[in-house]
C-alpha cells in the first residue's frame, strides 16, 4: 500500500480538518457515560447480560433509520485481532481499557470517526464525540443527539437527585467528561506550565498527558478535562473548561510572542534542527520523534516553516505509534525495527510535501 | 550533596515520598528534577488505581465509618436488591454493581459524592425524555427562579417581571399543583 493511500485511511476527521484556534487547540472531546437501568455494571455483570446489551445494540442498529452520522458499524473487540485493537486506541476512537481489560466489548463508529460509542467497557455505554479545534459546544451537542437517539430505545438508569447513574462515583450525573487536546510548547520552553498545571488542578480540572490517564506528555501535547460531573450542567462544565482553555491559547500565544522577541535565533534554530532530525534521521524513537514533530509545528505556527501542512503534527503523532507503523508493515515489529520503520515512514511523508 | 540521578550536580531539590508507609528520600539536581518533573506530575502513581484512593479516602472517613457502623447494628449489613453488593464492598472496590445501588446506599452517598464533586451531591444537568415533564419543568421553574433573582439583583425589573410571569405560567402545569388551578 502506498504512504499516501495509507494516510488517507488512517486519518480520522478530527487529524485532518482544522478547527477553530487550531494552531493550539488539537482536539475536543465529549464522553457522556450511560448505563441500562436493569443490568448490572460491567464490573458484575454475567456472560448473558453482556451479550444481551450487545445483542439490543445490534437490534438498534438495525432497525432504526439513524442517518446523523453516516453509515455505522459495530465491531466486536474479541473479533478483533490485537493490532487492529490498538490501532483503534492510537486513534482515540476507543480506550486501552476497552481494547484490552473489556471481555465482552463492543464499539460502533461512525464514518467519519467523529462519533463512536463503546458498549461495555467500566459502563454499559459511552458515547463519544471527537471534533477538530475548540468545539466543546459542537460535540456536545452531537454526544447529545447520539444520547437522545439511544435513550428513545434503552431506558436509562437515572434518578431525579443523583442523574444519570454511573458504575464508579466520579462519573456520576451528567456522565460527562469534556476533554481538550492542546499542543502547548511555548509554555514548556517557558517553563511556565510547572505553575500553571497546579492552578488548573484547582480549578477541579485534571492535566495529563496525549494518551490519557497515566500517560506522560509526549510532544507537548496535554489533555485538560473537568473533573466534577455531578452539581453542574452539560453546558456549564464545558463553558468552564472553554474558558480556562481560552486563558491557556492566550498565555501559550504571548509566550511563543515573548520567545519570538527574546530568542528567535534560538528558536529558529531549535526548529530547524529538529526539521533535520526527522527529513534524515535512519532510526528514531516515540519520545524524540514526539519532541522533533512538536518543534516543527511550532516552527509552521511561527512561520518559519512554510511549506508543510499544519495538520502534520497530529497525523505523525499518531501514525508514528507502534500499533500504526505495525499496520503499515503488516505484521510484527520489534521495538528497535519499529524504531527503523518510524524513521522511514517520517522520512517519507516529509518528502511528499517537498514533491509537492 | 550530589544528585543521586546522574552523580554528577549538586542536588538542588530534597523531598521525603511516603507511600503506604513506606519512606524515601530523594536528592535531584534542578536538572534531572525537570525531566523527572513531567513524571511527577502526570505520571504520578503508576500502578496505583483511581478506585484504590477512593478506597482509601472512604476507609478514613469517620462521616462514612461511622454511618457504616450504624447501618450494621440497625440492619445487619445492608446489601442491593439489584446485584447483592454491600457499602463495605462498594468501599473495597470503589465502583457500584448496578443503577439500584445509588437507592440502596442513598444514606451514605452524599458524604463520598460531596468529596468527589467539590461539594455537590445533587444532578442538575441533563433529564432523559422519558422520565415525563415533571422533573423537566420542576428543573426548568428552578433555574428560572436563579435567573430572576439574578434580574432582581441587577435592578432590571421589565425582565424580571416577564420572567416571572413564565414561572407562573409553568407552574401551572406542574402535576399536582393547587396553586391557580383552572
Amino acid at each position: 500500500m502506498s504512504l499516501e493511500r495509507f494516510i488517507n485511511q488512517a486519518v480520522s476527521s478530527w487529524m485532518s480538518e482544522e478547527g477553530p484556534d487550531s494552531d493550539i487547540v488539537l482536539s475536543s472531546r465529549i464522553r457522556l457515560a450511560r448505563n441500562f437501568e436493569d443490568i448490572k455494571f460491567p464490573t458484575l455483570f454475567s456472560h448473558e447480560e453482556a451479550q444481551s446489551i450487545i445483542l439490543k445494540m445490534e437490534e438498534i442498529l438495525r432497525d432504526s433509520n439513524f442517518t446523523k452520522f453516516g453509515q455505522m458499524e459495530l465491531l466486536k473487540i474479541d473479533e478483533l485481532q490485537p493490532l487492529q485493537k490498538r490501532v483503534l486506541v492510537e486513534k482515540h476512537l476507543i480506550s486501552p481499557n476497552l481494547a484490552e481489560d473489556s471481555p465482552y466489548g463492543a464499539v460502533l463508529l461512525t464514518e467519519n470517526e467523529e462519533v463512536s460509542i463503546m458498549i461495555n467497557e467500566e459502563d454499559h455505554i459511552r458515547i463519544q464525540c471527537l471534533f477538530p479545534g475548540l468545539q466543546l459546544a459542537e460535540a456536545l451537542e452531537a454526544a447529545n443527539e447520539a444520547d437522545d437517539w439511544l435513550e428513545s430505545f434503552i431506558h436509562f438508569g437515572f434518578d431525579e437527585k443523583h442523574g444519570y447513574l454511573t458504575s464508579c462515583p466520579t462519573n456520576v450525573g451528567t456522565g460527562l467528561r469534556a476533554s481538550v487536546m492542546m499542543h502547548l510548547p511555548g509554555l514548556m520552553l517557558t517553563q511556565q506550565i510547572s505553575r500553571i498545571i497546579p492552578a488548573i488542578n484547582q480549578l477541579g480540572l485534571v492535566v495529563r498527558g496525549i494518551y490519557g490517564e497515566g500517560s506522560e506528555a509526549l510532544g507537548n501535547i496535554f489533555q485538560i478535562s473537568n473533573q466534577i460531573t455531578l452539581g453542574k450542567s452539560e453546558e456549564d462544565i464545558c463553558r468552564d473548561l472553554k474558558g480556562v482553555v481560552s486563558q491557556l491559547i492566550s498565555q501559550e500565544r504571548s509566550a511563543r510572542e515573548a520567545l519570538r522577541k527574546t530568542s528567535n535565533i534560538q528558536l529558529e534554530d531549535r526548529v530547524f534542527r529538529s526539521y533535520g532530525v526527522l527529513s534524515n534521521c535512519r532510526i528514531i524513537e516515540t519520545k524524540e520523534a514526539a519532541k522533533c514533530l512538536s518543534d516543527v509545528r511550532l516552527g509552521i505556527d511561527m512561520g518559519f516553516i512554510d511549506h508543510l501542512p499544519k495538520n502534520i503534527l497530529n497525523e505523525l503523532m499518531i501514525l508514528t505509534q507502534p500499533g500504526f507503523l505495525q499496520q503499515y508493515a503488516g505484521g510484527h515489529l520489534r521495538p528497535d525495527e519499529r524504531d527503523i520503520r518510524r524513521a522511514a515512514l517520517i522520512r517519507e511523508r516529509l518528502k511528499m510535501e517537498q514533491e509537492k | 550533596m550530589i544528585c543521586q540521578e546522574c552523580n554528577q550536580r549538586p542536588a538542588a531539590l530534597h523531598f521525603t515520598k511516603i507511600i503506604n508507609g513506606e519512606k524515601t528520600e530523594v536528592n535531584l539536581c534542578e536538572k534531572c528534577a525537570q525531566e523527572k518533573g513531567e513524571m511527577f506530575m502526570i505520571n504520578g502513581g503508576s500502578g496505583f488505581t483511581f478506585n484504590n484512593l477512593l478506597a482509601g479516602l472512604l476507609n478514613i472517613d469517620p462521616s462514612v465509618q461511622k454511618q457504616n457502623q450504624n447501618t450494621f447494628h440497625q440492619e445487619e449489613i445492608l446489601q442491593c436488591n439489584g446485584c447483592s453488593m454491600t457499602f463495605p464492598q462498594f468501599i473495597k472496590v470503589g465502583r457500584f454493581g448496578c443503577a439500584h445501588c445509588y437507592e440502596t446506599f442513598k444514606e451514605q452517598l452524599p458524604p463520598v459524592l460531596r468529596r468527589l464533586h467539590s461539594g455537590n451531591w445533587s444532578h442538575s444537568g441533563k433529564i432523559p425524555k422519558r422520565i415525563g415533564g415533571g422533573i423537566h419543568l420542576k428543573k426548568q421553574i428552578e433555574s428560572l427562579k436563579n435567573d430572576l433573582k439574578d434580574l432582581i439583583q441587577q435592578e432590571e425589573f421589565e425582565k424580571a417581571a416577564m420572567i416571572r410571569d413564565e414561572i407562573r405560567t409553568l407552574e401551572k402545569d406542574l402535576p399536582g399543583s393547587h396553586k391557580g388551578g383552572e
